[in-house]
């Protein structure tokens, strides 16, 4: 089933929109965690990205997604073995965006043994995992809060360290595997663990909307989606088209856009004044106030893109008071006004 | 005429009509949740449901401890045994592709087999990443879901319930009542024809979100279904235009029962004027919305209103006295206690990889691995020993036998036991809530769940039943009222039990007691002093038969005789706490746990 609802007829959820598009500008703003109500789209929206995301090259047969023009160290042992006696092969194929399915085994995510050619043909060979098939791409963790914890572990090793090593059933494999990872859960089952929640770039809160117009606009398209995919997703081709011309775009233009003295002491002083933790922070925000202003066409960050990323770049490094019901969000957003403010 | 029959219809009627809804359409409306304990009425509901379901729609149960590669698939090892390579076999989830899926048991499904539940409800197709195998399937299905809880508690994890449609209520229809159905199959069947014409307008997409929203429905999801109800009904009545009497039906089955709030137009009572219909102040005189008039009266009636209507009659009474007795706070408060439930049932012991072994008894054969390990060795094998009739194709040794090692993560759960009784609430309670802020914020960190009881009165109360959601746990410890006698037994007691629990569960109780430890309520509930102080050392002796970790933390102002005794007859740890200094509170419990 490749038919998904299209990204361009998600109604609301601004920060949400903006965060993923983001993360498919500038992939090492470091993924992006959706937490908050049930029913919100919050998986609607990271699914509908992967029909939005320009087509990628790859090296024709290769299991990991190598990109013909990467660095030895980037590309996996096959290509880079190829790669010296002649020039590699590519081909145009569409970012991958994995699914993470809750209950898959830890041989499938991180790749084992291919027990078919074992068992017919007696051979030990390596069969790539989902670390594999998202190298390049997005992996989506939905309910990621109830993802089993040996997973987790898998999982935090290999996206600090951009390879994925594996030892076992005497196999010793190593390949790239560089993704962005997206996450999505509902606060309800459970906290994240603050290692995991660490690793996501961008952490956005969607709520219910409450408004009665909103509302019925939710409702009606996802209706009129359920009853005709088809016809529903035509009407809304042109706008995701003119959507994916802008993440091109702005993944064109994004080395050119400035960060001027002004935008990097505003992120320092902001990140001072909450207290966050290391440099992270003001990396992610620098750099997603950077994709922001790509996205829209400027060529230098200003405050107002600042201003805006604020909440989802550092609401979730704050020192957290998780007991403090008043959030993380109010605590940037006043943060925001003292700093920016007339 | 179906709006008559719908304004004053039997809670049996509505069963029924519940099940020709979703007959008509089981994958759009995704579910019925029914609540019954099993018996004659269930098994009727369920006999007519599958009367009204097409005979050739496929039905499968799903036990309650399925495992993850029944409900989703993965390799089937008879047959990948006599083949000699992987073959792959179909989850229940599968099978059930258009079709229906009955949970059993429903309330006790455990969070994984849930989520797999939601995500292929979600996805319409299984996707697996197991056992060597990638596969997609095609999995759209409706599933009722048989839910028997007898406690406020015991319900469907939310994530299930926000995705089905109907959630049905049988426990207060009699055996007798429930007799006949509404609704013969050639009804579903010709509904099932006209389901793709069902139309509805702008209005009616007004009358519902408003009707949910006024409800204090907040999911969307709910409103979709609504939606879908409100079609199916149209295309049950045989119409292809959704009317009001649909939208009454999909407000009363599908709103109704999840109301968080009594909309304000309801109670005519009420000081406010209703917000929601500007109309009606001019064209109405201030009569009650009574019955028998109500037929003249709906048509000039915004059409939201009579949708809400519709919902208003249908609200569980009790459910009505909870919300106007507490508001809506306490009640969101307490739907949302009940995900705690839940998580218990994965968290015991997880699969955590293979280790070679033999497969005795109390351990589990990973099959799987077993394959995988002996896979390499075939060629091998097969040249070792002759060929020979009936050889089976994949030889297997014993020393290629994977056992699946399980993780037994014993979770420390951190019961508080807060005295919340005039002597203490006088002065130090406020301090004592600081304290265990402190503390949760600790548990927090250790990723403990922490459960709260408290006592005052003649009784204690567990205001928070094991959970790991802090955000919950500091709402029910902020809204803890003060005041009155001290039952510490009883407050002891009910920490016990909850201990004794949590420790059958596989879990590890430590229990935090704050209080002055001056008992002046027995455990019967009568004053005095000296029955009361007894009651509660034979409590605290109870506590130290157990052998539970415990801690008291003396809250008076001056350190008490009375709760150093009680420390010591429970086994704890006495901490007096003269100046409520959070720090030294976290670090005490730290090195109790630690202990």
């Amino acid at each position: 089933m490749s038919v998904v609802f299209p990204f361009s007829a998600i109604v609301g959820q601004e920060e949400m929109k903006t965060s993923i598009l983001i993360a498919a500008v500038d992939p090492s703003v470091g993924g992006v965690l959706v937490f908050g109500d049930r029913g919100t789209g919050k998986s609607t929206a990271i699914r509908a990205l992967a029909a939005l995301l320009p087509k990628m090259r790859v090296v024709v047969n290769c299991a990991y997604n190598c990109d013909p023009q990467a660095s030895e160290d980037d590309l996996c042992e096959a290509c880079r073995g190829t790669r010296v006696k002649q020039t590699l092969k590519s081909r145009r194929v569409p970012v991958p965006v994995v699914d993470l399915p809750l209950g898959a085994t830890e041989d499938r995510v991180i790749g084992a043994l291919d027990l078919e050619s074992a068992l017919t043909r007696g051979e030990k060979s390596f069969e790539p995992g989902l670390l594999a098939r998202a190298h390049r791409g997005f992996l989506y963790i939905d309910e990621v809060n109830l993802l089993e914890d040996h997973l987790v572990d898998a999982l935090l090793d290999v996206a600090a360290s951009g390879e994925n090593l594996v030892e076992r059933e005497g196999l010793s494999v190593r390949h790239p595997a560089r993704f962005v990872l997206v996450g999505s859960g509902n606060p309800e089952e459970g906290e994240l663990r603050p290692q995991l929640l660490d690793r996501f770039g961008l952490s956005v809160e969607v709520k219910t909307p409450t408004d009665l117009p909103t509302r019925m606009d939710v409702v009606r398209r996802r209706d009129d989606y359920e009853r005709d995919p088809a016809a529903f997703i035509a009407r809304w081709k042109r706008k995701d088209g003119k959507i994916r011309r802008q993440i091109e775009s702005a993944r064109a233009n994004l080395s050119e856009v400035r960060v001027p003295d002004a935008a990097l002491e505003r992120a320092a002083q902001l990140c001072m004044a909450l207290g966050t933790d290391g440099l992270r922070g003001e990396l992610t925000l620098i750099r997603a106030a950077r994709a922001l202003a790509s996205l829209e066409g400027e060529d230098a960050v200003t405050d107002s893109q600042l201003q805006r990323i604020a909440a989802p770049a550092l609401r979730h490094r704050l020192r957290r008071n998780p007991l403090d019901d008043a959030g993380s969000t109010t605590r940037v957003e006043r943060a925001v006004e003292e700093l920016f403010g007339a | 005429m179906t709006g008559e029959a719908a304004l004053g219809s039997s809670p049996w009627d509505d069963a029924t009509l519940a099940a020709a809804l979703f007959a008509t359409d089981p994958v759009g409306l995704q579910g019925v949740a029914v609540r019954a304990l099993a018996g004659p009425v269930r098994q009727v509901w369920l006999a007519l449901l599958r009367e009204l379901l097409l005979p050739e729609t496929p039905v499968r149960r799903v036990p309650l401890h399925i495992s993850d590669g029944r409900l989703l698939g993965g390799l089937d090892l008879a047959a990948t045994l006599r083949a000699g390579r992987p073959v792959a076999e179909r989850g229940l989830l599968v099978e059930a592709h258009g079709g229906v899926l009955i949970l059993a048991m429903a309330e006790r499904v455990a969070a994984t087999t849930a989520a797999h539940l939601t995500a292929a409800l979600d996805a319409g197709e299984v996707r697996l990443e197991r056992d060597g195998l990638t596969m997609r399937s095609p999995a759209r299905f409706g599933v009722v879901a048989l839910d028997e809880g007898v406690d406020e508690d015991e319900r469907l994890p939310n994530a299930l319930l926000d995705r089905f449609a109907l959630p049905l209520d049988l426990t207060a229809i009699g055996t007798r009542e429930a007799i006949g159905s509404l609704y013969v199959p050639e009804d579903v069947a010709a509904a099932r024809q006209l389901l793709p014409q069902a139309e509805a307008g702008d209005e009616a997409y007004n009358a519902l979100c408003g009707a949910a929203l006024g409800l204090g429905v907040a999911s969307l999801r709910v409103s979709v279904l609504a939606m879908r109800v409100a079609r199916a009904a149209a295309a049950l009545g045989g119409r292809t235009a959704v009317e009001e009497a649909d939208l009454a039906v999909a407000a009363r089955l599908v709103l109704a029962p999840r109301a968080t709030i009594v909309p304000p137009a309801d109670s005519p009572e009420d000081e406010e004027a209703p917000q929601p219909p500007p109309p009606s102040e001019e064209d109405e005189p201030q009569s009650q919305p009574d019955e028998s008039n109500d037929e003249s009266r709906q048509e000039d009636k915004p059409l939201e209103d009579v949708v809400l209507e519709a919902a208003q009659a249908a609200i569980p009474a009790d459910l009505l006295a909870q919300l106007m007795q507490a508001g809506q706070g306490r009640s969101r408060a307490r739907s949302a206690g009940k995900a705690g439930m839940i998580q218990q049932g994965s968290l015991r012991g997880r699969p955590a990889g293979a280790r070679r072994g033999e497969p005795r008894a109390g351990v589990r054969m990973n099959l799987v691995e077993t394959l995988r390990a002996a896979a390499p060795w075939q060629r091998v094998r097969r040249a070792e020993s002759p060929a020979r009739e009936g050889r089976p194709r994949v030889e297997v040794r014993a020393e290629d036998f994977r056992i699946t090692r399980y993780k037994q993560r014993s979770e420390t759960t951190t019961i508080f036991v807060v005295d919340a009784s005039g002597s203490s609430a006088l002065h130090r309670l406020a301090e004592a809530k600081g304290g265990v802020e402190l503390l949760l914020a600790d548990c927090y960190v250790r990723r403990d769940r922490v459960a709260l009881i408290a006592f005052r009165g003649r009784e204690a109360e567990l205001l928070l039943p094991p959970t790991r959601s802090l955000v919950r746990a500091k709402r029910s410890l902020a809204g803890l009222p003060g005041g009155g006698g001290t039952p510490l037994a009883a407050g002891l007691d009910a920490a016990t039990a909850l201990a004794d629990g949590v420790r059958r569960r596989g879990g590890t109780p430590t229990m935090i007691l704050l209080t002055d430890g001056r008992a002046n309520v027995a455990r019967d509930g009568t004053g005095g002093r000296a029955r009361a102080d007894e009651d509660a050392l034979a409590s605290a002796r109870v506590v130290r038969s157990l052998e539970l970790t415990a801690l008291l933390i003396d809250t008076s102002p001056h350190p008490q005789p009375k709760a150093e005794r009680l420390a010591q007859e429970m086994g704890a740890t006495y901490l007096p706490l003269p100046y409520a200094d959070a720090r030294t509170l976290s670090r005490a419990v730290m090195a109790v746990g630690e202990g």
